[in-house]
């Protein structure tokens, strides 16, 4: 296998480039030595939001970077898009909550399988949503 | 076209998720399943799961509305085989995957599947 190198990136067009997505932070992880659930956990909160970019923020990004501390490694992703935003980010942090037709556990199942989670969004400014998993 | 293969087996369908599966092809593979279950009145559906390395928001609500759906149109699913790591990742995700039956393999999927359908034909003799 390749060297991956310690940052990237992989374009969020299609259903197909989800698939991508989480195959490459399956490989990234692996490489890390992430345990088994924790590869699982980072390869589904990449699923959950590089749908919501496809689907909410008609398309976008995912940006990848290794972090390598003193004594812990980790993966650090964010995903872009240049949709509407989140008028109201409260209620689309709550379970159960969608404004399309999922279930409504994208945002807050993936914070919850993550260490570190940021979003950033603004109306018809696009949403930045960062997360970090630590070895 | 790509799809699912499902197999058909007496009054039972059996599917094999095997490969990392794309949006499209998880609601084909809805639709292709609610389609057999009538075409061949099936009774059981028996959906194994052991190969997938990961199971998220997206195909938990498939795998439960191809159970809800399936219940509607008379057949019980199974679905058997999920991995530890995917099980643990799918519960902190937020998705119990209620109303879904599961086992824990093929083989034990397929002896609870038969006693379930075995029970319900026992209550349609009682009633009528």
């Amino acid at each position: 296998m390749t060297p991956i190198g310690t940052r990237g990136e992989a374009p969020l067009r299609s259903d197909h480039d989800i698939v991508l997505a989480r195959q490459l932070v399956r490989r990234i992880t692996q490489e890390l030595k992430f345990s088994l659930v924790d590869q699982t956990k980072m390869v589904t909160a990449t699923s959950e939001l590089a749908r919501n970019a496809l689907i909410y923020g008609r398309g976008g990004m995912m940006h990848w970077e290794i972090l390598s501390g003193d004594s812990r490694s980790g993966l650090k992703l964010l995903f872009a898009d240049q949709g509407p935003g989140i008028p109201n980010l409260d209620l689309a942090m709550t379970d159960g909550w969608t404004s399309g037709n999922g279930l409504g556990m994208g945002l807050t199942g993936a914070k919850r399988l993550v260490n570190e989670f940021e979003i950033d969004t603004k109306v018809d400014g696009g949403t930045r949503v960062t997360i970090v998993r630590w070895k | 076209m790509e799809r699912i293969p499902i197999l058909r087996m007496g009054e039972f369908l059996l599917v094999t998720i095997q490969i990392d599966m794309h949006d499209q092809l998880a609601l084909k593979l809805q639709d292709d399943l609610s389609n057999a279950i009538q075409q061949h009145g099936t009774k059981g559906v028996l959906i194994d799961i052991s190969t997938l390395e990961m199971v998220d928001s997206f195909i938990g609500r498939m795998v439960a509305d191809i159970s809800g759906m399936g219940k509607i149109l008379g057949a019980e699913t199974m679905l058997v085989g999920m991995q530890p790591a995917v099980a643990i990742t799918l519960v902190e995700l937020g998705l119990s995957l209620p109303g879904v039956a599961t086992a824990l393999n093929v083989e034990r999927g397929m002896a609870l599947l038969r006693r379930k359908i075995d029970a319900d034909g026992a209550d349609d003799t009682d009633r009528h």
